[in-house]
């Protein structure tokens, strides 16, 4: 199994790295883009013994007190069973 | 007295406080190594800047789950005085012994430069020896200094005085201008909230002598001092 966790400013964060992606790609004159935020990507390979509520469990887990800031970032994630 | 000094894997400034405390201050000294819980009966704690554990996932994150850290934590509960500066104060805030969080600059380099801070509490064993409103010229060195705290941590901050320092002109006016690296209300130190942990990003171990360019730095390691010998 596999864990993708996003991670990403809060929207009440500004995001300086972003901003300046997107002035960026408005200088080079890509069309239609409103706005950009940066973040980061986690892939974390899951041992194949944990059941499905337990790799949920483990990554939320996982996610909330290692890989994200709550002060500033929050994540999603999805689980790919391969 | 006896101070002691956190090494993680990555410290870097570690040295530069010892020699602070030892051949400036002249008080005992020792370093306390991150895998040891022991904190070997210091009188007060100093987390020196660098980069601990490479600063890997974000500035601070890893830090605050080595093994010091768990005697750190319970050092501050019981009141002990604790002073983290630059990567000090970002393990502080990671670890939740202070509220907020330190983001990339806001324009996005890596500043290494003189700042004037203004005093804005008196309150505390690390400040008590100043003078509210005075200007201290202190250096900063980092690319993650840019505070961030929600509002109402803001307002509760405000509320207590729990602001330390802010970055301010050599006058003593804290505008836009005078803010390096785009933090919250200029906040380049805070407190918790009993007053016995500060964290501020500026390195009073970089200026405690006038060989260095200021010896500003050296009024907060002698006000903690006076503090400790008052206890």
């Amino acid at each position: 199994m596999k864990a993708h966790v996003y991670v990403t400013l809060r929207t009440t964060v500004l995001d300086p790295q972003g901003q300046t992606i997107h002035g960026a790609l408005r200088k080079m004159r890509y069309q239609g883009v409103e706005d950009v935020r940066q973040g980061k990507y986690f892939q974390l390979t899951l041992s194949d013994a944990l059941t499905l509520p337990e790799a949920q469990t483990e990554v939320e887990r996982i996610a909330r007190e290692v890989l994200v800031n709550p002060v500033i970032e929050e994540y999603t994630y999805r689980l790919d069973v391969l | 007295m006896k101070f002691g000094v956190l090494v993680f894997p990555g410290s870097n400034c570690d040295h530069d406080t010892y020699n602070v405390m030892a051949e400036v201050v002249h008080q005992p000294v020792t370093f306390l190594w991150h895998e040891s819980s022991d904190l070997e009966n210091c009188d007060a704690i100093l987390v020196p800047g660098g980069f601990a554990y490479g600063d890997y996932l974000r500035t601070g994150a890893i830090a605050r789950f080595a093994p010091i850290m768990q005697s750190v934590k319970k050092f501050a509960a019981a009141g002990g005085p604790m002073l983290g500066i630059c990567n000090g104060f970002q393990i502080l805030c990671e670890s939740g012994l202070l509220p907020g969080a330190l983001m990339r600059n806001a324009g996005l380099k890596y500043i290494c430069k003189q700042v004037h801070l203004r005093v804005e509490t008196t309150d505390s064993p690390f400040t008590h020896a100043l003078r509210a409103g005075e200007v201290l010229k202190i250096p900063i060195g980092h690319m993650e200094g840019n505070y961030f705290c929600d509002a109402e941590t803001l307002a509760q901050l405000e509320r207590e005085r729990r602001i330390a320092f802010r970055y301010a002109t050599p006058e003593g006016a804290v505008t836009p201008e005078a803010n390096p690296n785009g933090s919250l209300g200029n906040i380049a130190g805070i407190l918790n909230e009993g007053r016995n942990v500060l964290g501020m990003m500026p390195h009073p171990d970089r200026s405690s002598e006038t060989l260095l360019g200021s010896a500003d730095g050296l009024r907060i390691f002698d006000s903690l001092m006076a503090s400790l010998a008052t206890k």
